[in-house]
């Protein structure tokens, strides 16, 4: 009977994740989730032997979840799944050694070691994920300095602490003790630190999506060490959402997933651009905002790149309105999202939205680049490494490979930038000195203001 | 070892059914999809609740309780944060 309500537990969360391959399925897709976990819940009751400790933590943890959940702001999501990966991860060291201290002794036959070694496994993944997920949600927060924490041998002291585990195990194995079960989660726990320490800021995204991943392989561990196929399931449901998130990251960010696994990239530093002399002698063209509104006025088309600039100066209602005049003067507006416009896989349209954007104008990169050869205006906004066509058009940078949105293709590019200042990557972007672009410097959100002023008193006439 | 082997297909095939889903997730709603499985991987509660002993005081009770409050965050704060992000989503 349990078992049965499992597997319903189950298919409704596959549904669940099913359900996000289209806005309007997705709130239905949710609220299979919340039956899944229910009926999970429930189907464990009889088998709970203090449903007092039980009852206690569940409350005091759905609390304090629901009221993280009403009040978080949309552009601190990052932090909250990074912190939400942390609990995963903790809860599967904790279950870890509550199953070693509910059995520490046994015959050493066949069955004994592979529930020693699925009891380790949950415990070290748990411990990586926990360390790991903790730094990423310190460095999201900016607690933690973003740059990545290089230091001489570094990959040789992690393969060290990996051996150190190896050994620890086949201690734990033999001898059947706490120590070696304790210390190999210490040492995992200090690699989860180094792993992440070692990733740059504008790294996060494939981070918090590897961390994704490995909160997921921690649930199945323990799934594993109980026999319980519902986490094994659901631990390999994640673990695979969160490995082809990371893919998928990695693939727009011009990353190798091995050197991400074994973190430290994002560290290379690029040498001074030798153009840099070429570039200043001539010059970029600057306009105002007066300039920039006489030409959305006319522009048939228009496409907006938001970065995650756009969101820090928090741009994005006024960006709404600009699109609303816009529209009624006739104008089509369209979005275009790089899939590393935020800090998180499909951040930036969760900004949008939240800034009652709708979602059919706001299209993914792949979707709108061929459509930037027919747009009169493509408008920048606080994005610059997504938008640099030295991805496509110089090997030496170190963008060469990078997925990019072509926007210098269109008629015009007007680029919203504070100054000619490097971004996050400190890689020069050439697109700000093409004979196409106008620079318009200043803060986004002034910007767009201020172009909204300019465009309001035409529609009104 | 029947009973390992049977657990190793579970989870292989529950990998390739995850493969195959969330390859289908449009990249629009990858942060609900993140928010999503924080939520489900809250699903370690039961691991937790099967952990629990009779004795409230014993080493083992107290560290599947302090799982299971972990682990609530989660599927509160998940499920809740998802479904604030998918109600902006919004086609006109």
């Amino acid at each position: 009977m349990v078992e049965l309500a499992y597997l319903a537990a189950a298919v409704c969360f596959v549904l669940s994740l099913g359900g996000l391959s289209a806005p309007s399925t997705a709130r239905r897709g949710n609220t299979l989730g919340i039956v899944g976990m229910a009926i999970a819940l429930v189907a464990t009751l009889p088998a709970t032997q203090s449903l007092a400790a039980f009852a206690g933590a569940l409350v005091v943890g759905g609390t304090i979840g629901a009221v993280l959940a009403k009040r978080v702001a949309m552009t601190a999501m990052p932090e909250l799944v990074a912190i939400l990966h942390s609990f995963v991860g903790l809860a599967a060291v904790l279950v870890g050694v509550a199953g070693y201290l509910a059995h520490p002794h046994g015959e050493l036959d066949a069955l004994r070691v592979i529930h020693l070694v699925e009891c380790f496994l949950g415990v070290i993944i748990g411990s990586l994920t926990f360390t790991g997920s903790v730094i990423a949600f310190g460095k999201l927060k900016e607690l933690i300095k973003s740059k990545p924490l290089v230091f001489p041998f570094r990959h040789g002291v992690n393969a060290l602490l990996a051996l150190l585990t190896l050994a620890c195990l086949g201690w734990f194995v033999v001898a059947q003790a706490g120590l070696p079960l304790y210390l190999a989660m210490v040492l995992f726990g200090v690699l989860g630190v180094l792993l992440v320490m070692g990733i740059g800021g504008a790294d996060m995204p494939v981070v918090v999506s590897m961390l994704n991943s490995y909160s997921g392989w921690a649930a199945s561990a323990t799934g594993f060490l109980l026999g319980n196929d519902l986490l094994i399931i659901v631990g390999a449901l994640v673990g695979s959402s969160g490995a082809i998130l990371s893919y998928i990251m990695c693939k727009a960010m011009n990353r190798s997933f091995v050197s991400v696994i074994l973190g430290g990239f994002g560290a290379e530093a690029s040498g001074p651009d030798d153009r840099a002399e070429a570039f200043s002698k001539k010059g970029v063209n600057r306009a105002g905002p007066e300039d920039v509104a006489e030409m959305l006025k006319s522009a048939r088309s228009v496409i907006i790149v938001p970065g995650y600039g756009m969101a820090v100066a928090q741009a994005q209602h006024a960006v709404r309105e600009m699109t609303e005049l816009m529209q009624k003067n006739g104008t089509t507006v369209r979005f275009a999202i790089h899939p590393v416009a935020g800090r998180l896989p499909g951040h930036m349209n969760v900004l949008l939205a939240e800034a009652n954007i709708p979602y059919p104008i706001v299209l993914e990169m792949d979707e709108i680049n061929p459509d930037m050869v027919e747009t009169d205006i493509v408008l920048v906004l606080g994005a610059n490494d997504i938008v640099n066509p030295d991805a496509l058009e110089n090997p030496k940078s170190a963008l060469a490979g990078m997925p990019v949105l072509e926007v210098w293709k269109a008629q015009t590019v007007v680029a919203v930038k504070r100054s000619l200042n490097p971004g996050f990557a400190g890689i020069d972007n050439p697109l700000y000195y093409r004979d196409n672009t106008l620079m318009l410097f200043g803060d986004a959100r002034k910007m767009v203001d201020s172009l909204v002023a300019q465009l309001k008193g035409t529609v009104s006439h | 070892m029947e009973a390992f082997v049977q657990h190793l297909t579970v989870f292989v095939l529950a990998c390739f059914v995850g493969y195959q889903v969330v390859w289908k997730v449009t990249p629009a709603l990858h942060t609900p999809l993140m928010s999503v499985t924080n939520a489900i991987s809250g699903i370690i509660v039961v691991g937790a609740m099967l952990s629990l002993s009779p004795e409230l005081s014993s080493a083992q009770t107290i560290l599947a309780a302090i799982a299971i409050f972990v682990a609530s965050i989660n599927v509160a704060g998940g499920f809740l944060v998802t479904q604030r992000m998918l109600g902006m989503f919004r086609k006109k």
